[in-house]
């Protein structure tokens, strides 16, 4: 596979990073100092809701969104336009049409995932759901239309599998994507269904999952049905594709169209499974996981209980061990597939949440590690961002 | 009619109780949610069914549906189903 060295054109950030933290229990905010030395918990904000994500609008950076729910109550979204300091909620949160009368309708349970629109297209975002439903905002995250080419599509029950065919806790609709170049062209991916690609904003939907293995099937390479745990478009090198899939970590040239598994070249007693991937924006040839045990019933901690990160920097040819500072044994880290980030400084910040409720940080690329926050409640996402 | 509010929704209306009308559960829950933007779907989801966790009672008797009639005397309270972890 030849593919020739993308245009890097984004410089590094240099301002203070603010981690986004959102738990089963709440959300918080970690600030780091502008060495990224010391970090502050803020927060926490709708403590007791199950926060799925926060997000900070980059192209204002002081537009936050919430992804809430709570035990009892119905699903929606929070907004703040002043970097946190006051929210308002969603006047029409993501929810699917009607059914007509006498047929059974879809249900929003919560809303997993919130993507900030094109950089061109102020004021969009887009909202992925339990079970898999596709969301658009035009006004900021204030109201939401259900995107019908891809929730009322015809093969949208064969390719989402109906609602036992998903994770423990549902089946979701995660990583959409924008083309930096055309906010007409997306990408969005399932749990379960696969990765699917529009290339009309939406209006109409195709799989794009050849070459990726779905070993939980009869046909282990079918057309739709896998299980992407995360997706990841390069936004210096848009045609480079990530992901960590639930059958191993994979990459797509989009010109090629054929996802090649990369993890194949992970030390065989770690294994390429887990559930986040995480980019360097400014080297489409370096990506960071957190492996974690997919051996039997699916454990999913650290293999052996000695938690590393591991990172390509050729595109997935080699891989390196990233442990230093993390414990060295009997500690069962468990990091879901929103809980890792990076940040846009050199060296790259990176960093990832347990659901053990702490957080640990590297300001060296993954180098070396310290925990900079515990006792958190169980983490579901993290974003690295720099706010206003 | 007097309207009884859980904890988890006072952050839409700061008070327990509060004074609504409607023929049904359906017209007053539409009432609260004008008053109280946002405060219905929280309760009752996009297909008209109420939320797995939220329980209705008029004077002290469960209802299941929206169409339940109410009167100018009853009490209504909106409670939450056990769910914890």
């Amino acid at each position: 596979m030849s593919i020739p060295d993308p245009e890097i054109s984004s410089s590094p950030a240099e301002g203070p990073v603010t981690l986004l933290i959102a738990t089963r229990k709440g959300a918080w905010f970690l600030k780091g100092d502008s060495g990224r030395r010391s970090w502050k918990t803020e927060g926490p904000v709708f403590l007791g809701h199950i926060v799925h994500h926060m997000v900070l609008d980059p192209r204002d950076r002081r537009t936050l969104l919430v992804a809430a729910r709570t035990g009892h109550l119905g699903p929606t979204v929070f907004r703040s336009t002043d970097a946190g300091q006051s929210w308002t909620e969603a006047s029409k949160p993501p929810a699917f049409p009607k059914a007509p009368e006498g047929e059974k309708g879809r249900v929003v349970d919560h809303v997993f995932w919130l993507t900030p629109g094109h950089a061109g297209d102020r004021d969009v975002w887009y909202a992925g759901t339990s079970p898999q439903g596709l969301f658009r905002s035009a006004d900021g995250g204030d109201t939401w239309e259900s995107v019908a080419g891809f929730n009322d599509h015809p093969m949208y029950p064969a390719w989402t599998g109906g609602e036992q065919d998903g994770t423990p806790d549902g089946p979701k609709l995660h990583s959409i994507l924008i083309d930096p170049r055309d906010a007409r062209h997306l990408y969005i991916g399932m749990s379960s269904g696969g990765v699917f690609e529009s290339t009309d904003q939406g209006g109409d939907w195709k799989p794009l999952n050849a070459g990726c293995r779905a070993d939980f099937l009869p046909d282990p390479y079918p057309e739709y049905g896998h299980d992407p745990h995360r997706v990841l478009l390069h936004p210096a090198a848009p045609d480079v594709l990530y992901q960590q899939n639930h059958c191993g970590i994979y990459r797509m040239d989009r010109r090629e169209g054929i996802w090649v598994r990369i993890g194949e070249s992970m030390p065989k007693d770690v294994g390429d499974i887990g559930f986040p991937i995480v980019l360097h924006r400014r080297d489409p040839k370096t990506v960071w996981v957190f492996p974690m045990d997919g051996t039997e019933v699916w454990p999913r901690v650290s293999p052996d209980g000695k938690p590393a990160v591991y990172v390509t920097r050729d595109s997935g040819q080699t891989w390196q061990r990233l442990d230093r500072g993390l414990p060295p044994s009997q500690a069962w880290f468990t990091v879901k597939r929103q809980a890792m980030a990076a940040d846009a400084h050199d060296p790259v910040g990176v960093y990832f949440g347990t659901t053990s409720g702490e957080v640990w940080a590297s300001a060296n690329e993954g180098a070396d590690w310290t925990c900079i926050a515990r006792h958190l409640p169980h983490i579901y996402a993290i974003e690295a961002a720099e706010m206003s | 009619m007097k309207v009884f509010v859980p904890t988890p929704l006072r952050s839409y209306t700061r008070q327990d109780v509060v004074e609504a009308d409607g023929a049904t559960v359906g017209e007053l829950l539409a009432e609260l949610d004008r008053r109280f933007p946002g405060i219905r779907f929280r309760m009752i989801d996009e297909q008209g069914s109420i939320r797995r966790h939220v329980r209705i009672f008029v004077n002290r008797e469960q209802v299941m549906r929206l169409d339940a009639p109410l009167g100018p005397a009853d009490e209504v309270q909106v409670l939450q189903a056990l769910s914890g972890g």
